[in-house]
This record gives structure tokens, C-alpha cells and sequence, in this order.
């Protein structure tokens, strides 16, 4: 099978805890242990080469995020790699345990001005911290089609629909290839992981 | 040598009456005297060992005479005050501290926290313990365990980062029959660090002009969520705190300096903002979750 868009991979935070970290049990709280489980994250993306990539941040097998570690391992490292001088191209879709982590997370976000792609394992994906109705609607739209090619959004969106989707994807919600079609960061994401 | 006698119950309502009674720039012995104690909660047993490490910088070791009543004695072995106790005073010839029992419906002894380990312990801990008394005695929803740890583990990192002292936890449930008709459970969290004014001095005194003191510097931390650390993403612990434990229709509160500031829930005759309290060094949390009804 061809690959749709970038390649994905997937990081399990409970097992980087588990392994490397905190041994003894996989909560993450305080600011210390999510520098360092940030920084874990970080060195197992070093592989990845220049060519963009989405990756998946696994966080289903952590039972306890508390703000300032989630300030530290979500917004920090979206904010990292949001700068044009990112160390890789990467994307990040992040993979939560309902409302244990979905607190968390869209405070931490939305402190920042940041919004993120979360999966919640319930058979979608949403949009948290700081997003605009516009901006929402056009990134459902994207969703519920996968991919949009170049244009493709006018019809449903109007004229803006296309400018809409370039914001998104500088703020690194979508993924807009070479060729001006865009990808749902989720459906980058399952497809690699069906290959 | 000083004697400070502890009141017969001593719990958040009325520790204004041992710090009134604390001066830290006094030197000398002191005695404080539990004999008579019959009831303390989290909040009573962290202020007795916040007063007795200020009254330790006079120079000289703090006693303790403790409870007469066995029960009481053994109440404060269980909460695990003995362990932290002995780090703190000498104790009075007779005393009878028992060894803790290994298991108890403790929700979580005075625990000292001084490092970030201390915060994972603290949550590890809670998250074994505190599902059956949140759920079963509280009524909350079982996910409440996590709300629940998040809230300890913030408060547990406020010490940490802010008061560059030592600090304790410690958190029980109770049944408060006569006072409110249902149960609670009382978290309390108490060091003697530099408290919230002296925190956050250097980055915000300067707006606030000559308003700034205890009361403002507690209202730019609980209400408007600023910390001494410039960069955005700060102070979110108290905020986040102070929105979950409004849900739960519970009742915050922070003592620092001469001031106490407050989110208080309908049960609670508690004032939102209290000044000109007697001098104390560090800050003291006290959180009320009371029972869901319905």
C-alpha cells in the first residue's frame, strides 16, 4: 500500500516512564519529571531524519497528568516545535484517556494560546485549547474527509475555506503537502498504522 | 521556659489561636503543652509542627507533653504526626508515642515534602488509598481519584517551588455530623518557607505600588494566578485547584504572612479575605471537599 502523506510513529509515555523514568509507577506529576519524560520524547524523535513525520503521543497507559507536567510535555513541546527553527519537522497528535487527561491538556493549551489534535479513543478526534468556531469547523470538515486537495474546501467552507486550512496547518493542526493537499493528522496516523 | 497550651479541639477554625501565640523573633524554651487535646485535624496537627520549627529558630528545641487520652495519642501515631513529630521536638519524659500499625483508614499521614520525590510518593500513595473513601464516603464519581491526586500533587509542588522550605501534607476524612450533617475529607498543607509575598516581590511588587502586601500578594496568586517565574504556563496549579474544588463545593484557603484568602462555598461562614493576622512565615493550604448530596 502507498503511503498517504508523512510517515507516523507512535510513542507510549507510560512505557518511557516505566522504562526509563519512574519505574515504580507511571503518574506523571511535577515539572521536573515532565522535563524529563519531554526530553525523552524528544531524543526518541531524533531518528526521524528531515522529512516530516506525525507523532503520535501516547499517553492512554498514564493514570495521573497533573497541569504542570502536562504544561511541560504538551505546551512546551508544542511550543518548541512551532518555532521555524524546530529541530525536526515533526507533527503531534496526542492520544488521552478522556477526561483524566482532556483537563489537563486543553488548560495547559489554552494558557498558552496553543490548541492541539487529541484522540480520545472513542472513535474521534478533537480539537483542544484555543481555537476559533472558523478554525473548528474547518479542521471537523478536514477530518470527516481525511485528505482535501488543493481548492477543495470552497465548496464546502466558501472562499475562505482554503485560507482556513493554511492557518491550520501553521499552527500545525493538519499536515499540507508539496502539493497542496491537506491531511488530517489522524488519518496520517491510522493509516501508517495499519501498513 | 514559654508554655503554650493547645486548645482541647484544634482544627482550621481555630489555629489563629497558636500562631497569636507564636513570635518569631522570640528566643528561648518552649513547651507546647497537647496534654489536654481531645480532637485535632490535618490543619491543627501541620500548624503544631509549622510552630514548633518557627519556635526551634529561637535556638533552642521545642518540647511537646503529649495527649493524655489514649485515643487521642493513638489517633495521632495512626495520622502519622509521631514520625514528623520527632524531627521537630523533644519530647517530655513519659511520652508514649505507640508504633504505627502497618495498615489504617489513614487517606494520607503527615508526610514531609521537600523534594519532587516526595510529590510522586504522595500521589502513589493516594491514588491506592483514597478511590474507597472518595466513592464511598464522599460519594464523588470513581474518576474523582485522579482530580483528587492532581489537587495534592499541585499543592505538594507549591512548596516545593515557592517556598524553598520544608513543608507537610496531610489529609483525613471525616464525618461531620453535627457541624455540616454530612462527611468531608480536609486536606492541609503547611511550610515555612518564604511565604507568597516574598515570592512573588521581585516580579510583581512594582505594579501593585504601595498596595503590596500579604492580602495582594495572595489575590495576585489565587485570583489573578501570577508567579515569580516570567514565562507563561505559570501558575496554573492554584487556578486549576480552585476550579475543581468548586465543583466539589468545597471550601480553599491560603494563610501567608498576615493574611488569609478564601474560596468559600454556601456551608462555610468563612470571610473570602482575612488581614492583619498575626506575622507567620510560609504559607498554609486547608481544603474541605465535603460529601456530594443528592
Amino acid at each position: 500500500m502507498n503511503r498517504i502523506g508523512p510517515r507516523s510513529v507512535r510513542i507510549d509515555v507510560g512505557a518511557l516512564l516505566k522504562e526509563t523514568l519512574v519505574p515504580s509507577s507511571p503518574i506523571l506529576v511535577t515539572r521536573p519529571t515532565g522535563r524529563a519524560v519531554r526530553d525523552a520524547i524528544e531524543k526518541s524523535l531524533t531518528g526521524n531524519g528531515r522529512a516530516p513525520f506525525v507523532s503520535l503521543i501516547d499517553f492512554t497507559r498514564v493514570p495521573v497528568l497533573d497541569f504542570s507536567c502536562a504544561d511541560e510535555v504538551v505546551a512546551r513541546l508544542l511550543v518548541k516545535y512551532l518555532k521555524p527553527d524546530r529541530p525536526r519537522d515533526a507533527f503531534f497528535l496526542f492520544r488521552a484517556a478522556g477526561a483524566i487527561h482532556r483537563e489537563a491538556v486543553d488548560a495547559v493549551l489554552g494558557r498558552h494560546g496553543l490548541a492541539a489534535v487529541c484522540d480520545f479513543g472513542d472513535g474521534g478526534c478533537r480539537l483542544l485549547g484555543t481555537v476559533s468556531t472558523e478554525e473548528s469547523r474547518a479542521w471537523r470538515a478536514l477530518e470527516r474527509r481525511r485528505r482535501i486537495g488543493a481548492g477543495g474546501l470552497a465548496s464546502i467552507l466558501g472562499d475562505r475555506g482554503d485560507a482556513l486550512l493554511a492557518r491550520l496547518a501553521a499552527r500545525r493542526l493538519v499536515y499540507r503537502g508539496p502539493n497542496g493537499t491537506t491531511h488530517a493528522l489522524s488519518a496520517v496516523a491510522s493509516h501508517n498504522a495499519h501498513q | 521556659m514559654r508554655v503554650i497550651e493547645i486548645p482541647r479541639s484544634f482544627d482550621y477554625r481555630n489555629i489563629e489561636s497558636l500562631y497569636d501565640r507564636i513570635d518569631p523573633d522570640e528566643t528561648g524554651p518552649v513547651l507546647f503543652d497537647a496534654r489536654r487535646l481531645r480532637w485535632i485535624d490535618p490543619n491543627g496537627m501541620l500548624c503544631l509542627l509549622a510552630a514548633g520549627q518557627v519556635a526551634a529558630k529561637g535556638g533552642s528545641a521545642p518540647r511537646i507533653s503529649l495527649p493524655d487520652r489514649q485515643d487521642v495519642a493513638g489517633y495521632l501515631d495512626r495520622m502519622g504526626f509521631s514520625n514528623a513529630a520527632r524531627a521537630v521536638f523533644e519530647f517530655g519524659t513519659g511520652s508514649r508515642w505507640r508504633r504505627r500499625p502497618r495498615s489504617s483508614d489513614v487517606l494520607l499521614e503527615v508526610t514531609p515534602v521537600t523534594r519532587n520525590s516526595d510529590v510522586h510518593q504522595v500521589v502513589e500513595k493516594v491514588q491506592a488509598r483514597a478511590g474507597a473513601i472518595l466513592s464511598n464516603t464522599l460519594r464523588y464519581p470513581s474518576s474523582a481519584v485522579v482530580q483528587f491526586s492532581v489537587i495534592l500533587s499541585e499543592v505538594c509542588q507549591n512548596i516545593i517551588e515557592h517556598a524553598e522550605g520544608p513543608g507537610w501534607v496531610a489529609a483525613q476524612a471525616y464525618n461531620w455530623k453535627q457541624r455540616l450533617g454530612r462527611h468531608v475529607a480536609v486536606i492541609a498543607v503547611a511550610d515555612i518557607g518564604r511565604g507568597f509575598r516574598a515570592s512573588l516581590e521581585g516580579e510583581h511588587a512594582a505594579r501593585f505600588g504601595e498596595r503590596w502586601g500579604d492580602v495582594t500578594a495572595l489575590e495576585a496568586a489565587f485570583l489573578l494566578g501570577l508567579t515569580r517565574f516570567p514565562d507563561t504556563g505559570r501558575g496554573q496549579g492554584i487556578q486549576q485547584i480552585r476550579k475543581q474544588v468548586a465543583r466539589w463545593k468545597g471550601l480553599l484557603s491560603i494563610r501567608s504572612g498576615t493574611a488569609r484568602i478564601a474560596d468559600t462555598p454556601d456551608w462555610s461562614s468563612k470571610p473570602p479575605v482575612e488581614e492583619g493576622l498575626r506575622p507567620f512565615p510560609g504559607a498554609q493550604i486547608n481544603i474541605i471537599l465535603p460529601e456530594r448530596l443528592g
